[in-house]
């Protein structure tokens, strides 16, 4: 029981009522909520809000850290040996992959500067590793130690060595915040690799599983397809693996079936992410457009 | 200790409210984390009740802003949540102070309930419902936790008057 001392609230008026103060707070509470909310007027004020958070996240991860740097520093040789050798092996075989994408990558960029629909894709990425802290149970979000400063936006797409793994949704001066595509409030234009049929891959809010729900039942799509990102949102660039399709089930009396994918990023278990720019993809001027069609 | 409210002094509220706050974005297993309790909002019950002049409404807000901050919500969502159960507390402060810790407890429940409500309905405003019978989880072990928070507390205040 709340021990009675000689601090209770006076019963003789002194200071402003409490009503006054709920509705004056609970007028701010729902013109911040309304202000964040529509359109992200208190990005500058979240930056700098949650810069002051960072500590608390210092304090979090620091016995995670101190943990990943003793079993790092006794790590025994052997096992460095057996980790260098299978690294060197990945190493080779993913330098011979190269080698075909490099030419692919030409090609590509020859066939684009003939149609010139857009400039060569030039991207800079950066490494950003998750801080250990929970966030919303019931949503998929994670914080990463880059921000502001890093020069990381808003809708910044966010990939890991699988796939796309989601896009930045706050920022603040030296962390933000990820919204995964696994999210059942995210979605990603995505592309049947195979045939281009093109789709919305929505996060379902479990881990392992995205849905489809805009595939009609005529659709050419099966098991096994890989879903690419298509670039259409301006958002995510295109041509990144997204998720593999795990189940088709079509209805005909249905106009859409039911499918279901897997993302490919490891989103449970990476430690650390790919923070990308990428230029954006030119749009053609609606002027050479119509140009275009008087020819 | 120069400023103080009665016997309880701002650094111990600052304090309990910084703990209260890493264990609110420490990393759990999955079902552990569903199950968080929302200790900061307990505090904010227990010091609205026994130092009601360092912990006012003011307080309520900052920290359900903080909570907000950590847990990337929609700013001002939980503040007004912690907004209105300060209120209620401060309201009826004279009379669940003096309940016995069974009453008290129960108390404890309806605030918490009515916080979960005003989460839940600012959720659904804001476009991210989960409808899910798990989010009223908290509100049980919470409650749970309450004579816990009042017995630790109750026995660092009496200890260092």
């Amino acid at each position: 029981m709340v021990t009675l001392s000689s601090d209770s609230r006076p019963i003789i008026g002194r200071g402003p009522p409490l009503w006054a103060g709920l509705f004056f707070l609970g007028f701010v509470s729902i013109v911040v909520m309304v202000l964040d909310h529509r359109g992200g007027y208190l990005d500058t004020a979240r930056l700098w809000m949650s810069w002051a958070a960072n500590p608390i996240y210092t304090v979090v991860q620091a016995p995670v850290d101190a943990w990943n740097w003793v079993t790092g520093s006794f790590a025994d040789r052997s096992h460095l040996r057996t980790e260098n050798e299978q690294l060197t092996e990945e190493l080779r075989a993913a330098r011979t992959k190269l080698l075909r994408f490099d030419a692919l990558n030409e090609e590509n960029r020859r066939l684009r500067e003939i149609r010139e629909a857009s400039k060569g894709v030039s991207e800079r990425t950066l490494i950003a590793e998750i801080v250990n802290v929970s966030v919303q149970p019931f949503r998929h979000m994670v914080v990463i130690n880059k921000g502001a400063d890093d020069g990381v936006y808003r809708n910044q797409p966010v990939l890991d060595a699988f796939g796309v793994v989601g896009q930045v949704m706050q920022v603040g001066k030296t962390t933000a915040t990820l919204i995964l595509i696994t999210d059942a409030e995210h979605a990603i234009p995505v592309q049947v690799n195979r045939n281009g049929i093109r789709s919305i891959v929505v996060g379902t809010g479990e881990a392992a599983r995205l849905s489809l729900p805009y595939m009609t039942v005529e659709s050419d799509v099966k098991r096994g397809d890989l879903l690419v990102s298509s670039g259409l949102d301006q958002i995510f660039p295109a041509g990144y693996p997204v998720a593999t399709v795990t189940k088709v089930e079509r209805n005909a009396k249905d106009t859409f079936a039911l499918v279901e994918a897997q993302p490919l990023a490891q989103l449970d278990r990476d430690r650390e992410v790919l923070l990308l720019w990428a230029d954006k993809p030119q749009t053609p001027a609606p002027e050479a457009a119509i140009e275009a069609v008087k020819k | 200790m120069s400023v103080s409210d009665g016997r309880i002094s701002r650094l111990r509220v600052t304090v309990t409210v910084i703990i209260a706050l890493i264990l609110a974005v420490l990393p759990l297993p999955r079902w552990m984390d569903i199950a968080r309790p929302y200790l900061l909002l307990l505090l904010v019950i227990y010091w609205s009740l026994s130092a009601p002049r360092i912990a006012g409404m003011m307080f309520a807000w900052l920290c359900g802003m903080a909570i907000d901050l950590l847990k990337g919500t929609t700013l001002g969502q939980h503040a007004l949540a912690f907004l209105v159960v300060s209120f209620l507390t401060h309201k009826f402060q004279l009379r669940i102070r003096i309940f016995p810790l069974s009453q008290q407890t129960m108390t404890v429940l309806i605030l918490l309930l009515v916080y979960e409500v005003l989460v839940w309905y600012t959720d659904g405003v804001l476009g991210y419902p989960v409808t899910t019978w798990a989010r009223w989880i908290p509100v049980l072990t919470s409650t749970l936790l309450w004579p816990v928070v009042v017995g630790i507390l109750d026995t660092w205040n009496r200890r260092n008057r």
